[in-house]
């Protein structure tokens, strides 16, 4: 069997992402030039998320907005705090259930899915729609 | 002098309703461990006749019968949800004193002058409820207890705002002339009785006696209620979270246990998370208890109650210490022949960890390896547990029942809420 060595564990609390990043790469056998030059790896929390207490995740399922590029299983950044506007794609309770769609609203306001095999929804009389939040991003994992 | 009690709506309840848009308006109730009792409801499942700690076998058929929903304690879930709200208040009000998984006092009185405290408290309300699902009330006052008799108002009105402000006199005496004396922050029901028989039932009765006799009479908590229900200010919001001065870690059994071999493991994973919390705490202690209960409901069977406190011979907070101590409790009050419904682990006599006292017979540089030792375990349990120590029960922490978990729907990968 073989065994990597991963690296050791930090007494401070790992960063949940870590990828770290040089601005010049290293070249062995020499004192690393790149030492000044490390600078904190990214985190992807930090430049996907705004705000850390109104986002959620969640996944979606089906093909009804493949045109958007969120694929069947994909994670979707719901944000609750930014406000919806024409074309945003949204997170809405519709009937009691969760629907990601495109939000239009104009000419007549509907749900939009981006796959021409789904008809728009536009909503009836009695029927309640609740926009839950802003999708900010989505991740496909492949 | 002026603050707000933040106080989350049914909050189990209402965390349960956010990832389920088809439960809205539906009665939800959610269960204790083991699914033992009732220990939240929303307002739909009250007016089903649903009360705080009624046992769910009591209420079960009637309550799905009327198609009731159900769910077993999601405290990872729930805990999240929490952190969501105090972190929202915290970004509006810097002191903040989060008082309990659902209820914070803000600090309002720099406020003041800059707002009008009732339309900022509706600002409040209402962007909690955008950003996290979860509905709030909130009440207005010149000290917490007032606080808290401004958050029962707003239930007992029924106010639709949800945001109350009780600040000019003769409101807060209205207030106090409609709330039973039972129902003021502090007063329990023992003490409710003695009240009632020296002839006072309304928070109002309470704050017309002299401060100075209800000292003498009762206590000097009580007689910090007595001023504040006079408008007094005695308790402040305290934005540092005050010291524990006690860890007890215990849970009732989902399969009562008879035998040593399947509690022993058991009480250890008690006393092991008891020690993390304690180096949670940044404390170390120097007494441990261990105590082991038979069930009480069950009354044609003979009980057996043991309590034992081992003293340590320094303070620790050092997982092995603290375990060897357990055993030490745990094995003289085990009686065979007995089911056990509940153990617990109870830490107490507390210092800081920054207070070193060195014992005559221990190496110094022995502890310092040993605290570095407690610290890469702590690292490597901090998101799930993964090391155990020999003794203990690696399966569960404790056998639970409960059957009727929601989804962890913010803690998991796995678990995500679905949209379609």
């Amino acid at each position: 069997m073989k065994v990597d060595y991963i690296g050791k564990i930090s007494e401070e609390n790992l960063p949940a992402i870590f990828v770290p990043y040089f601005l010049e790469s290293v070249h062995a056998g020499f004192p690393s030039p790149a030492s000044d030059y490390i600078e904190s790896p990214i985190d992807l929390n930090k430049h996907l998320i705004k705000n850390g207490a109104a986002t959620f995740l969640v996944r979606a399922q089906g093909q009804s907005m493949v045109g958007s590029g969120i694929t069947d299983q994909a994670v979707l950044i719901v944000d609750r705090s930014i406000k919806p506007s024409h074309n945003s794609i949204v997170v809405a309770t519709l009937d009691g259930e969760f629907v990601c769609k495109r939000l239009k609203l104009k000419p007549k306001m509907c749900l939009m899915p981006d796959n021409p095999d789904y008809p728009p929804i536009f909503i009836n009389n009695g029927q309640e729609l609740e926009i839950v939040g802003t999708v900010t991003a989505a991740i496909n994992k492949f | 002098m002026t603050l707000a009690l933040v106080d989350c709506e049914s909050f189990y309840a209402s965390c349960e309703r956010v990832f389920r848009p088809d439960l809205k308006n539906k009665p939800i109730v959610v269960l204790s461990n083991n699914d033992g009792c009732v220990i939240a409801f929303s307002k739909e499942a009250k007016r089903m006749g649903i009360s705080m700690g009624v046992p769910w076998f009591k209420v079960k058929k009637s309550y799905l019968k009327q198609k009731g929903q159900v769910f077993s304690s999601n405290f990872a879930f729930y805990g999240d949800m929490s952190a969501r709200v105090m972190n929202i208040l915290e970004g509006f009000v810097p002191k903040t004193e989060v008082y309990s998984i659902d209820e914070a006092f803000l600090d309002f009185d720099t406020l003041k002058q800059h707002y009008d405290l009732y339309d900022f408290g509706c600002h409040i309300r209402s962007l909690v409820k955008q950003w996290t699902g979860i509905p709030v009330r909130i009440g207005i006052a010149p000290n917490k207890t007032l606080s808290k008799i401004a958050i029962n108002e707003i239930k007992r009105r029924n106010i639709p705002t949800s945001v109350l402000q009780l600040l000019d006199d003769k409101e807060i005496k209205n207030a106090l002339k409609n709330t039973p004396v039972q129902k003021v922050w502090g007063v329990g029901r023992k003490l409710n009785d003695h009240l009632n028989s020296a002839g006072i039932y309304t928070a109002l009765d309470l704050a017309k006696i002299n401060p100075q006799n209800i000292r003498k009479k009762f206590s000097v908590v009580l007689e910090r209620t007595v001023r504040e229900l006079r408008g007094e200010k005695c308790l402040t919001v305290d934005d540092i979270t005050s010291f524990k001065k006690q860890i007890i870690v215990s849970r009732s059994f989902g399969k009562k246990i008879s035998n040593l071999k399947t509690l022993q493991p058991i009480v250890n994973n008690f006393a092991a998370r008891a020690a993390e919390k304690l180096r949670n705490e940044k404390q170390k202690c120097s007494q441990v208890s261990v105590f082991i209960k038979t069930s009480s409901f069950n009354k044609n069977k003979v009980q057996h109650t043991g309590f034992r406190t081992i003293e340590l011979f320094g303070p620790t907070d050092d997982t092995r210490d603290i375990l060897s101590a357990t055993k030490k409790g745990l094995l003289p009050i085990f009686k065979s022949g007995y089911t056990y419904a509940k153990a617990g682990v109870i830490l107490n006599k507390f210092s800081s960890q920054k207070i070193k006292q060195y014992s005559l017979f221990e190496d110094f540089n022995n502890l310092k390896e040993n605290s570095k030792f407690m610290k890469y375990i702590d690292c490597m349990n901090a998101y799930e547990t993964q090391i155990y120590f020999a003794s203990q029960n690696t399966k569960e922490l404790s056998p639970m029942k409960q059957s009727m978990t929601s989804p962890k729907y913010t803690t998991s990968w796995y678990e995500l809420p679905k949209v379609n």
